[in-house]
C-alpha cells in the first residue's frame, strides 16, 4: 500500500471525475439526440410497420452491428482520424467523446428498437385503424408505452459508457481510468487504483438506482 | 328483401337501401412456408346501412382477416372492398386515413395504450381527426358518458376490469362518429355476464345511432343476441349467409347446423340414447306453432306413445324456434303415423335413431 493519501491525490480525482463526466455526457447526448431517432427507424422500417423499408432496415441494422461487434479498444483506434478531424486533437476526454459517442448511438439504437419491439403489435395496429397517423402514433402510443424500456436502456447505455470512458482513459483519454492506469498500475500505487474502483462502483451503483427509479415511474403496466 | 334485417323495415331513414359494405370476390393469401395459403378464397357480401352483420367460423376460417379488408389493415390480393358505394380497395396515405377516421373498430383483447389514462385514449383518434382540444374534451365527456364509465377518465386501463376496458375500446371506436363499426370478436375475452353486458351495448349503438356494425365471433350465442344476417365461413369461404332467425330455424350446411345444435345445447347425452328402446326424433317448431300443443294431438289423432327427452324453445330477434326431442313408442305403424302427422303440423322432423 502506497503512500497516497485520499487527501493527496484528491484533486486529480476531483480532474478526473470531471473528464469522466464530461465523456459520458457528450456521449449520453448523442445517444439521445442520434441513437434514439435510430433505433426508432430501425424499428419502424421494419417489415410491416409504419414506414417498412427494407434496404434502409438491413443497412442501419449493419451499421449498428459494424460498430457493435468491434471491442471498444479496437473502434478507439480506428476512430482516430475522425477525432483529428472533429476535436483536433487525438487525446485527452474531448478527443475520447468521439468514440464513445459513436458506441452508444449504435448502443442506444439497439436497445431502443428491443425496447420498441416489446409495444404489442395489436395497439399499434388498432391506432392506425382508427385513423391515427406515423407521427400520432409515434408519440401518442409508442413513446408512452416504452418509456419504461427506453429509460431501462438509457441507463444501460449510461453504465456500459461509464466502462468504455474508463478505457478510453488508458489510450489517453483521462478520467477515471486514466488516473486507475497512470497511479494504480505504472506506479503501483494500490491506494489509489482501490480508490478509482471504489469511485466507479458508486458511479454505477447510482446511475443504475437513478434508472430503476425513473423506469419504475413510467412503468404503466397492469 | 330478404337480406333486410327485420326491425329495420318500420325505420325510415336516409341510409335506408344503401349498401353500407360491398367485398365482391375478396382474396386474400399469406405466404406459408414452401406454399401460399388462401386464408380467403373469393368471398363476396353485402352490408346494408343500418344493419348487424355477423360473420361466424372457427378459429382459423379467414374470419379476422377478412374483417381487416374492409378497413385495409389487409390488402386483398384480389376482389374489391366497396364503402358507402365508393371503391376503396386501392386507397393509399391521407385518402386511407381519412375511410379509417369513418369506420370504428374493436378489438378482442381492446388494444388500449397502457400507458395513457382512459382519456387519453379515446381522445387518439379524435387528435387523429385533428380537432381543437376544447371540442376533444367535449368529446370524451359525451363518449364517456354513452359508454357508462364516466368517472374513469383519469384511470389507466390496467385499472379497469375487462368489461370496462372492452367499454373504453367501444368509445373509442366510436369517437369520430363513424358509420360503420367493425368488431373483431369483441366479447371473446371476457366472461359470460360482461359478453352480454357489452353485447347489448352494440346493439343498442346500432339502434340508437343507426350505426352499421360488422361482428366476427366463433360463438353463435353472440351472433343470436345482436345480429340480424349473418355469414357462417369455413376454409376462407363463405358456406352459407342468411338471416339469423333462418339460420338457426333451418340451417343448411353442416358446420352451420353444428354451430346451431351447439348454440341450442340439444345433444342428448350418450346415456339416454342407450337407455330409451323406442324411436328418436327431433322436432323444429318455427314461429306460432312452437307454441301449439302440437304432442298433445298428436298422440290423441295416432294413438302413438311419446315421451319427452329434450326440448326447449329460444327466441331468435323476438321470434320462437322450439326443439324437441321426443322418444315415439307404440309399434311400427302406430309410429308413422305419428310421424306423418307430426310432419304435417311442424317445420322440420329428424329421426335421430329408429326403435
Amino acid at each position: 500500500m502506497g503512500d497516497v493519501t485520499l487527501a493527496g491525490i484528491a484533486p486529480d480525482l476531483w480532474k478526473a471525475l470531471l473528464e469522466t463526466g464530461l465523456m459520458v455526457v457528450v456521449s449520453m447526448s448523442a445517444a439521445l439526440l442520434l441513437g434514439l431517432p435510430a433505433g426508432f427507424l430501425l424499428f419502424l422500417t421494419r417489415r410491416g410497420m409504419l414506414i417498412e423499408n427494407r434496404p434502409l432496415n438491413i443497412l442501419g441494422g449493419l451499421a449498428v452491428n459494424f460498430v457493435r461487434s468491434l471491442p471498444f479498444v479496437i473502434l478507439l483506434i480506428l476512430v482516430l482520424p475522425i477525432s483529428k478531424a472533429v476535436t483536433g486533437r487525438t487525446t485527452g476526454p474531448v478527443a475520447a467523446s468521439v468514440p464513445l459517442a459513436i458506441a452508444s448511438v449504435a448502443f442506444f439504437a439497439r436497445l431502443v428498437e428491443g425496447a420498441l419491439a416489446e409495444v404489442g403489435s395489436g395497439v399499434i395496429e388498432a391506432a392506425r385503424a382508427l385513423g391515427a397517423d406515423n407521427w400520432l402514433i409515434i408519440h401518442q402510443v409508442l413513446l408512452p408505452e416504452a418509456l419504461a424500456g427506453l429509460v431501462r436502456g438509457y441507463t444501460i447505455t449510461a453504465i456500459s459508457l461509464i466502462g468504455y470512458s474508463a478505457m478510453a482513459g488508458v489510450v489517453g483519454g483521462g478520467g477515471i481510468g486514466f488516473l486507475a492506469i497512470n497511479y494504480g498500475y505504472y506506479r503501483y500505487e494500490t491506494g489509489v487504483m482501490f480508490i478509482t474502483v471504489i469511485v466507479l462502483i458508486l458511479l454505477v451503483q447510482a446511475t443504475q438506482w437513478g434508472g430503476d427509479w425513473a423506469a419504475k415511474r413510467f412503468e404503466h403496466r397492469k | 328483401m330478404g337480406f333486410r334485417p327485420m326491425r329495420l323495415l318500420s325505420e325510415p331513414g336516409p341510409a335506408r337501401g344503401l349498401w353500407m359494405l360491398e367485398l365482391k370476390d375478396i382474396t386474400v393469401r399469406f405466404q406459408g412456408h414452401g406454399h401460399d395459403i388462401a386464408a380467403v378464397q373469393g368471398v363476396s357480401l353485402k352490408v346494408a346501412a343500418g344493419e348487424v352483420y355477423g360473420i361466424i367460423g372457427t378459429s382459423g376460417a379467414g374470419k379476422s382477416t377478412l374483417l381487416r379488408t374492409i378497413n385495409l389493415l389487409q390488402r386483398p390480393d384480389s376482389g374489391q372492398v366497396w364503402v358507402r358505394g365508393g371503391e376503396v380497395t386501392w386507397l393509399e396515405g391521407e385518402a386511407l386515413r381519412q375511410l379509417r377516421l369513418k369506420i370504428g373498430m374493436v378489438f378482442q383483447h381492446f388494444e388500449l395504450v397502457g400507458s395513457r389514462s382512459i382519456f387519453d385514449n379515446i381522445a387518439l383518434p379524435l387528435r387523429a381527426a385533428k380537432l381543437p382540444e376544447a371540442r376533444i374534451r367535449e368529446r370524451v365527456a359525451e363518449l364517456l358518458d354513452l359508454v357508462e364509465l364516466k368517472d374513469k377518465e383519469r384511470a389507466l386501463p390496467g385499472q379497469l376490469s375487462g368489461g370496462q376496458k372492452q367499454r373504453v375500446g367501444i368509445a373509442r371506436a366510436l369517437a369520430n362518429q363513424p358509420d360503420l363499426l367493425l368488431c373483431d370478436e369483441p366479447t371473446s375475452a371476457l366472461d359470460l355476464e360482461t359478453t352480454e353486458s357489452i353485447l347489448d351495448l352494440l346493439g343498442d349503438i346500432n339502434r340508437r345511432l343507426g350505426l352499421t356494425i360488422v361482428v366476427i365471433s366463433h360463438e353463435m350465442a353472440v351472433i343470436k343476441r345482436i345480429c340480424h344476417r349473418v355469414a357462417v365461413m369455413k376454409d376462407g369461404k363463405v358456406v352459407e349467409e342468411n338471416g339469423v332467425y333462418e339460420i338457426f330455424s333451418s340451417p343448411q350446411h353442416p358446420l352451420s347446423q353444428e354451430l346451431v345444435e351447439k348454440s341450442l345445447g340439444l345433444a342428448l347425452p350418450q346415456r339416454v340414447v342407450d337407455k330409451v328402446k323406442g324411436t328418436i326424433v327431433r322436432l323444429v317448431h318455427l314461429g306460432d306453432e312452437a307454441e301449439e300443443p302440437v304432442l298433445a294431438e298428436t298422440v290423441k289423432a295416432t294413438g302413438a306413445h311419446l315421451n319427452l327427452l329434450h326440448g326447449r324453445i329460444e327466441y331468435v330477434g323476438g321470434r320462437p324456434i322450439g326443439v324437441l326431442v321426443v322418444e315415439l313408442t307404440g309399434g311400427k305403424r302406430k309410429i308413422e303415423e305419428a310421424l306423418a302427422y307430426l310432419r304435417s303440423r311442424v317445420a322440420r322432423v329428424e329421426v335421430i335413431r329408429h326403435g
